[in-house]
């Protein structure tokens, strides 16, 4: 063992070509470092979306885009290196930590790819109803444009557009390829106006406006993450049955120029025009259509139907007056207790993922400092040996040495791919978001149904009483029977407009309670996905490093007590 | 944790147990005695022996650290150019604290100590290794006492602060300013290969602590991780909560399983490095011990040089002081010689112990290495294990 081990192991090129191995996993250290600070701040506010660097590159297949923006692939991974290194012979937990990432990874992006769709049972949730069906976003190649129609301040109004490119076989959008130009605020303008048209659903929430908070960033980092997060958001409308196919989606995607969605600009305007009819508001003699009414009550042309509101569900709380409609469905009370808990456990959970994930990467760290730290000592002894035994030491501690950065790397690629399936416990977090505002919606709904109503009765006992009193003079009473008529026109109204709120709450309803139910299917499917993910990864990982280590156990028994 | 180590360097051949001469000790049974600031650990110190000078095949004493910092002293004084093993540090803060995991340790070293010098086939024979493994507790403590008072200034000390100061000015009379040191290349490369080796442990022993620590970091996130998951697993329903439930029950195994890795790692790898680590400084104080010697040597020899030129003259001109002068002369001419020959049976000494150091070492760390790469091994083998028997429970919970 001496002798063989001074010949072959101890050339200056090959330990030198060690330290290019170690010096390329300390590169890459600091990029995972960067992609695991990003995870962080990615968990510290719920609102956020974007993704590590390592996420949506290594498994979509997208892979090969030339328009994905430039992240980390498996290149850097050095792949030659580690043949050179790791000359093993094929093992299972190869083919568990290459392969399973495609079945592992519950795809919450929403990006499915026809290969996906074909696996077995550990496959997609959402590869059931749709199986032929196929849409790929990509967003990239940020571009700075130039403000011209506002511009008070010469050149100033400056902003960025992105491409984004979708590629689908859904007879909807009529065409297989294509690609479009957009900014910020139009991603606002369009999750805006889903957020209005589909109401009760559980929309993706969309990319805060502001990414940082309080930090310094480059504008190239800043776009760079927004961009991240636009795909992502794209993504997850696409995944969603429902809004995929909607109007304001396709129009988005495809309609060149500007974007023909009315943008929240348009409302302010509305609000002007509101703002004139507030005095017939007033007089409960509103011009409104009633699809106008049912729409929440916003700030603005809604001052009196806020205040109205406010005050029904202020009644409706002290339960002093009998409102016809209380929202006594137990069921779906129970169900948003147990989402709220739900969500306090994903919430720590997600926490506890996240420790776990920094305190693999310090493994990683800590194993492949050791290995280098043993490699230069190798080095050292075997260049000023004396003795013969000193370059039997200088073997036995390359070989540590070496299992010792093997192992290194398993940490680091297990938990590169342990931050891929954790990060469903973040993404669902997300969700939660979109259900507590399809909820709010079905309140809001509810309430403006109980308003109505309560206006309604109250209409009614007016004319009543207005009935009573101008039967009793003969012949009547002009202005009496005028102010009756205006009564009776306002009932009218005010019954159609009850008549669209009621069936506008039960449209609501109906959407919660399909959301909910396809919400806990996914949910179901994606976490189990998700543990067998991490656990076959876990298990993946664990052989090879075992192998590693019982290999140099094996080298060095001789010195065992046991042995002696 | 008892470690008998009666094997005596691995040069010796296969020995029948009765002939062979063998000299066992083992530090055991650590108790914490005396209050606050006074507490102190006191060790059982066994001693099994064949050898004649001790009394019977077995006995048993009680020591305290300072007892081991005594023999150490004692021992490095008496035996330049050998490598006396080096003390596990005074470390006031820790032992303040006497954790159990410091003083497993502290015991650990202590064993090792002794054991190394009882299996030094010079050092087994010191009387003070005999008095160290035999003597009553108080005679121990009246001659720890009443060495730590005297020996604090060593009369071979201020003789050589006098010498140090005699030589001096004769190194300014005489224009010489520089320290005098051996120009021997072998000898400066082994000190720079010293040198070296120690800072090149001392990182590796960094790294090694640090990944202790990393395990027990790991086995806490797997643990934290594993009562989320059982909290989230409450909250959902049918498979999905069985799910988390079983995944939240192994991550909190695990944790356990890291735990016990990390305190193995610390016991089999890390302190290791760090014998090695002490094994160096040994050799550090004995190459300053070198050094001494070989200034003493080259003073005496240039003061019994000057002292010759001296007396001859003093003959020449038949002067009174003459015989006087002699006396003197004879008197330092054998000092010379003796700081000669004690110089020379140190590089002599020095010669053996690095070979014994570097053939002791690689056996040291080969253990160690495999210790470490058994544990790894075992470690990832239960990891493997526990995570695999949970598939196949995930794979029936997504068909259902």
């Amino acid at each position: 063992m001496m002798m063989d081990s001074e010949n072959q192991g101890f050339e200056e090129a090959q330990l030198y070509s060690t330290r290019d191995q170690m010096e390329n996993l300390v590169v890459k250290e600091q990029l995972s470092s960067k992609s695991f600070s990003n995870y962080r701040s990615a968990m510290s506010s719920l609102s956020e979306t974007h993704h590590p660097l390592s996420l949506p590159t290594i498994l979509t297949p997208a892979d090969s885009d030339p328009l994905l923006a430039p992240t980390i692939d498996r290149d850097l991974r050095n792949p030659k290196a580690s043949d050179r290194l790791f000359s093993e012979p094929f093992h299972f937990s190869d083919v568990n930590s290459v392969s399973f990432d495609g079945n592992n990874f519950s795809d919450v992006n929403g990006v499915e790819s026809p290969s996906k769709s074909s696996e077995s049972s550990g496959g997609l949730s959402r590869s059931s109803s749709s199986n032929s069906e196929y849409i790929q976003i990509t967003v990239s190649n940020p571009q700075k444009e130039q403000d011209v129609s506002n511009s008070i301040v010469p050149g100033g109004n400056s902003y960025i557009t992105y491409l984004i490119t979708t590629r689908t076989n859904m007879a909807e959008f009529g065409g297989s390829e294509f690609s479009v130009r957009r900014r910020f605020k139009d991603v606002v303008t369009l999750s805006e106006r889903l957020a209005e048209s589909y109401r009760g659903f559980f929309i993706p929430p969309r990319p805060d406006k502001s990414v940082v908070e309080g930090q310094v960033m480059h504008k190239q980092e800043f776009v760079e993450q927004r961009r991240m997060a636009l795909e992502k958001y794209l993504r997850k409308l696409a995944g969603h049955p429902v809004i995929r196919k909607s109007d304001e989606f396709k129009v988005f995607l495809q309609v060149q120029g500007r974007l023909p969605l009315p943008t929240t600009t348009d409302v302010a305007s509305r609000m002007l025009d509101g703002a004139v009819k507030l005095p017939k508001q007033l007089f409960g003699e509103s011009a409104m259509t009633p699809q106008e009414v049912v729409q929440p009550a916003k700030g603005g042309r809604d001052l009196l139907r806020l205040f109205k509101e406010l005050k029904q569900s202020v009644t409706n709380d002290w339960g002093s007056s009998k409102p016809a409609v209380i929202e006594e469905d137990k069921k779906f009370l129970e169900k948003k207790e147990k989402l709220r808990d739900l969500e306090r456990q994903l919430s720590a959970a997600s926490q506890q993922a996240e420790l776990l994930v920094k305190a693999q990467q310090d493994m990683a760290e800590t194993l492949g400092e050791l290995g280098l730290t043993l490699i230069k000592l190798t080095k050292f002894e075997h260049e000023e040996a004396v003795f013969n035994c000193q370059r039997v030491r200088a073997a036995d501690t390359k070989n540590v040495a070496t299992a010792a950065v093997k192992a290194s790397r398993c940490y680091r690629e297990l938990n590169a791919q342990t931050v891929e399936h954790l990060d469903v416990l973040h993404d669902y977090l997300g969700l939660m978001l979109a259900v507590h505002g399809a909820f709010s919606e079905r309140s809001s709904a509810l309430l403006t149904e109980q308003t109505l109503l309560s206006d309604l009765s109250s209409l009614k006992s007016r004319a009543e009483k207005l009935e009573a009193a101008s039967s009793k003079v003969f012949g009547g009473d002009i202005a009496r029977i005028q102010k009756l008529e205006q009564l009776k026109e306002s009932i009218r109204t005010t019954e159609d407009a009850k008549n669209v709120a009621m069936r506008e709450y039960e449209r609501i309803k109906e959407n919660n309670r399909s959301e909910l139910e396809r919400f806990d299917r996914e949910r179901q499917a994606d976490f189990l996905n998700m543990m067998k993910g991490f656990v076959t990864n876990q298990v993946g990982y664990a052989e090879k490093m075992s192998h590693v280590w019982a290999k140099v156990a094996e080298e060095t028994s001789s010195y065992s007590k046991e042995n002696n | 944790m008892e470690q008998e180590r009666s094997i005596p360097s691995s040069l010796l051949s296969p020995r029948s147990p009765s002939s062979q001469p063998c000299l066992s000790v083992s530090v055991t049974d650590p108790v914490k005695l005396g209050n606050g600031v006074q507490a102190y650990i006191s060790y059982r110190v066994i001693t099994k022996t064949n050898f004649p000078e001790y009394q019977g095949p077995e006995k048993i004493v009680i020591r305290r650290y300072s007892d081991f910092v005594w023999l150490h002293d004692r021992l490095f004084e008496k035996y330049k150019g050998i490598f006396i093993p080096f003390i596990p540090e005074k470390n006031a803060v820790e032992k303040f604290r006497f954790s159990a995991e410091f003083i497993e340790m502290r015991r650990q070293a202590l064993d090792i100590f002794v054991n190394q010098i009882a299996s030094h086939h010079e050092l087994q024979k010191s009387e003070d290794l005999r008095t160290f493994l035999q003597v009553e507790e108080e005679t121990m403590e009246r001659l720890r006492s009443h060495d730590s008072g005297i020996f604090k200034k060593k009369p071979a000390d201020l003789m050589q602060l006098f010498k140090g100061v005699q030589s001096k000015v004769s190194d300014i009379v005489l224009g010489k300013e520089k320290p005098v040191e051996e120009s021997n290349p072998e000898y400066e490369k082994l000190k720079h290969y010293i040198f070296e080796l120690e800072n090149h442990l001392t990182e590796a022993q960094k790294h090694a602590f640090r990944l202790v620590k990393r395990h027990r970091e790991l086995g806490q996130a797997l643990s934290d991780f594993g009562k989320a998951a059982k909290l989230l697993g409450a909250c959902e329903e049918k498979a999905v909560g069985k799910g988390f439930s079983e995944l939240g029950a192994k991550s909190e195994m695990l944790s356990i399983k890291l735990q016990k890795e990390a305190h193995e790692l610390l016991l089999n790898f890390e302190e290791p490095l760090k014998d090695y680590i002490r094994a160096v400084q040994s050799i550090k104080a004995t190459i300053a011990e070198r050094a001494n010697a070989f200034r003493q040597q080259c003073e005496l020899a240039e003061t019994t040089k000057l002292k010759e030129i001296n007396l001859d003259r003093l003959v020449l001109v038949r002067s009174d002081k003459a015989a006087e002068a002699e006396v003197e002369y004879k008197e330092l001419k054998a000092a010379s010689e003796e700081a000669t020959k004690r110089f020379e049976t140190i590089v002599a000494l020095m010669n053996q112990e690095i070979i014994r150091f570097q053939e002791q070492k690689t056996l040291d760390m080969g253990l160690a290495f495999h210790e470490f790469a058994k544990g790894q091994a075992h470690l990832a083998n239960g990891v493997a294990d526990a995570w695999r028997s949970l598939l196949p429970k995930l794979e029936a919970l997504s068909v259902s």
